[in-house]
């Protein structure tokens, strides 16, 4: 058996860059994915969403009612407007036009001037959780909105609390939803992009039937799959530093810790990807099994990664299940060094894992890689 | 078998699933010969060819090419052998130079450059060299695809079905290049349906369900199948040929320009037919089997078809 051989290695390089090259609609793709990408998710993606549509239900005219309406448009969460009746409400509701309804009760100006201590009730859709969350907890800071208006007597009593809480938000003191994005934007396109190119890139030869001509040449495997590799490594950097570019220019993307590292880093989160695409590329049978293979993993790469949803919400299970994935430690670097300025000794528990995955599926790439058309 | 041989395979089996596709197949050519492979579409040429060249591992049997064993040495064997596939397999987006260039450099030939240029000079390539592959016409596709088979100089060729869809002056370039370079020592197993290329083949092993049924030279097999073939000219021959097919005994009867052939094994049956027809009284005389008329019988054997 001859081993690698660096000439045919770089003939077979050659030749897939030369096919990138003549593929105008792959190359294009390349550009404008992570660009749109990060302009959709940068401005779209908010977990603290405000101005919500809030809907007003009272029996009658009320003195507190315009004082409480605006103490809560005041919050920022609500936009409220006053409903005709109660079928409008439902309706509103169910229709997902009304996130929220208020219902003022009938006396409620005689209740709270007596000192009942009357209730207000919020129907709220909570078919999203996350949505109402934020708006509903604000709403407990609003029960002295009326303290001005009403007599001493009924004036709710200001506890003086023994000690109370700061919270000091760092690295994000703004907490800009789009900063801790960004960051996983860059990982999550990268996966995208090297993950399904290169899915495709082994299943494309067997399809087009080229297949049969290059297993009759005298190349080996790895010089196949290297040549395969690396055109794409150069393809995943440049999205990268243009995803961070325009993260910077554009969002105020802070790079605190140094560009050399995160490099590096990404380096090996994109190998990961290669690995992986490479592998499914040889299994698969043709590129639609490719295909699905690539999604099958897509998926819980954004779900568990902690991308999508905070990882230390996850059970257990689902947190090992995350960590088996290179994304979420890739996730964990570029956040920390972009955010927190982290250096070598922090992120290396993130790398240890990358480069376990990578190994062992480049092994089962290798090993599976036929090198006969049965 | 002696070590003459540049194939010397034996008793050569594959299956995919329950279907036996190559069934103890044996084969020997000798160097410098040009040995034509003809069969009924999947009678297992192109199977047997990639078991040859170690794309695929027999089921059974084995033996050498070039001397070197078809499944333990097939690395090696690789960059001793052009193969060139049944479906066009370089790759369209590569101008026809381009392609040359990179089969040059995966078999590291020395003189990468000068080695292209002077296979594309040789099968008249040099006005589409930078054109791609994709957007030749399917003649041009054969000829890129034969250059870059030949370009390492292998000792032994493997053409599978090499002028399907070539208009004929192409063929006969094709075929005169294929001469030229069994004049020159190289080894040629091609496979092909058309029967002129059959006679211009030295040998020709006739393959059905998976194992050679005939083989020899073109004249020998002709000759040698035994079949009766008696043709006449004058009189309604369409009506004749119609009535006479269906006869006991009669495995052919078809109408070429101004006469009638009628093929059988048994001379009597035949005899037979033509006196039980009851048509214009017709003249008839013995004539030579053809190679085709062997085919066809062959091909309509009953394990003769796509099995
Ligand atoms: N990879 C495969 N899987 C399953 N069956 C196969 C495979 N390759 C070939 N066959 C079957 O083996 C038989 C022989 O095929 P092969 O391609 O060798 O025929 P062939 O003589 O080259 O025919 P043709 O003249 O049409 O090219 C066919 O019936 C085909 O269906
Ligand atoms: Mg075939």
């Amino acid at each position: 058996m001859n081993g690698f051989s660096w000439r045919r290695f770089l003939a077979v390089l050659r030749k897939e860059w030369i096919q990138v090259r003549r593929d105008p609609f792959t190359l294009r793709m390349i550009i404008v994915l992570p660009v749109l990408q990060l302009f959709l998710f940068g401005y779209a993606i908010n977990t603290d969403p405000k101005h919500l549509p809030t809907g007003l239900l009272m029996a009658e005219h009320s003195k507190y009612e315009r004082t409480l309406v605006a103490a809560m448009q005041n919050t920022g969460y609500y936009d409220i407007r006053t409903l005709t009746g109660e079928a409008e409400a439902e309706r509103g509701l169910a229709d997902g036009e009304l996130l929220f309804v208020v219902n003022i009760p009938p006396g409620f100006d005689r209740a709270v001037d007596r000192g009942e201590q009357p209730t207000v009730l919020m129907d709220a859709d909570a078919t999203d959780p996350s949505a109402i969350g934020n708006a509903a907890a604000a709403l407990a800071g609003l029960t002295d909105a009326l303290d001005r208006d009403l007599p001493q007597t009924v004036r709710s009593t200001p506890a003086v609390p023994p000690f109370q809480f700061a919270v000091h938000a760092r690295y994000n003191p703004e907490q800009l939803t789009v900063l801790n994005i960004v960051p996983g934007l860059i990982c999550i396109v990268l996966t995208i992009s090297t993950l399904f190119i290169t899915t495709l890139s082994i299943t494309r030869e067997r399809e087009r039937g080229t297949m049969e001509n290059l297993l009759a040449m005298p190349v080996r495997p790895i010089e196949v799959m290297l040549a395969k590799v690396v055109p794409y490594i150069v393809i995943g950097y440049t999205q990268a530093l243009l995803i961070m570019g325009i993260a910077a220019a554009v969002f105020d993307l802070p790079i605190r810790g140094s560009m050399v590292l995160l490099i590096l880093a990404l380096g090996l989160f994109i190998a990961s990807n290669l690995a992986l695409g490479l592998t499914f590329s040889t299994i698969a049978r043709n590129q639609m099994q490719a295909i699905q293979m690539a999604q099958f993993t897509l998926l819980p790469s954004f779900l568990l990664s902690g991308f999508m949803f905070p990882f230390a919400g996850m059970p257990v299970w689902a947190q090992w299940a995350g960590e088996l994935f290179p994304v979420t430690h890739a996730l964990r670097i570029v956040r920390g060094v972009l955010l927190k300025g982290n250096g070598m000794a922090q992120i290396v528990p993130e790398l240890w894992p990358i480069a376990a995955f990578t190994l062992a599926v480049a092994v089962i790439a290798t090993w599976s890689y036929r090198e006969t058309l049965d | 078998m002696t070590a003459e041989l540049v194939i010397d395979v034996r008793d050569l089996r594959k299956r995919y699933g329950a279907r036996v596709v190559v069934d103890g197949l044996t084969l020997g050519v000798a160097a410098g010969e040009i040995c034509g492979f003809l069969g009924a579409n999947g009678s297992g040429k192109t199977t047997t060819m990639r078991m040859l060249c170690g794309l695929i591992k027999p089921d059974g049997g084995g033996g050498t090419c070039l001397g070197l064993d078809i499944v333990r040495d097939a690395s090696r064997l690789r960059r001793q052998i052009g193969y060139m596939t049944q479906r066009f397999s370089f790759y369209d987006d590569l101008t026809t130079a381009e392609n040359l260039d990179f089969v040059a450099s995966v078999y590291e030939l020395s003189d990468r450059r000068g080695r292209v240029r002077a296979i594309v000079e040789r099968m008249g390539l040099a006005g589409r060299a930078d054109q791609l592959a994709g957007e030749l016409s399917g003649g041009w596709k054969q000829r890129l695809a034969l250059a870059a088979c030949v370009l390492h100089e292998p000792k032994l060729l493997l053409l599978d079905e090499p002028t399907a869809g070539v208009d004929a002056k192409a063929r006969r370039e094709f075929w005169d290049l294929i001469h030229d370079m069994a004049g020159d020592g190289l080894t040629v197993l091609v496979s092909t349906h058309y029967m002129d290329e059959a006679e211009r083949c030295g040998r020709i092993a006739y393959l059905s369900g998976g194992r050679i049924v005939a083989q020899g030279s073109p004249d020998v097999v002709a000759r040698g199948s035994g079949l009766v073939i008696l043709a006449a000219t004058g009189g309604d021959l369409d009506r004749a040929a119609r009535a006479l097919r269906r006869m006991a005994g009669v495995e052919s009867a078809a109408v070429f320009g101004s006469a009638v052939h009628l093929a059988g094994m048994d001379r009597a049956a035949l005899e037979r037919a033509i006196a039980a027809y009851d048509g214009d009284a017709l003249i008839w005389h013995d004539v030579a089997p053809r190679l085709e008329d062997v085919f066809i019988h062959l091909l309509s054997q009953p394990d003769g078809g796509a099995s």
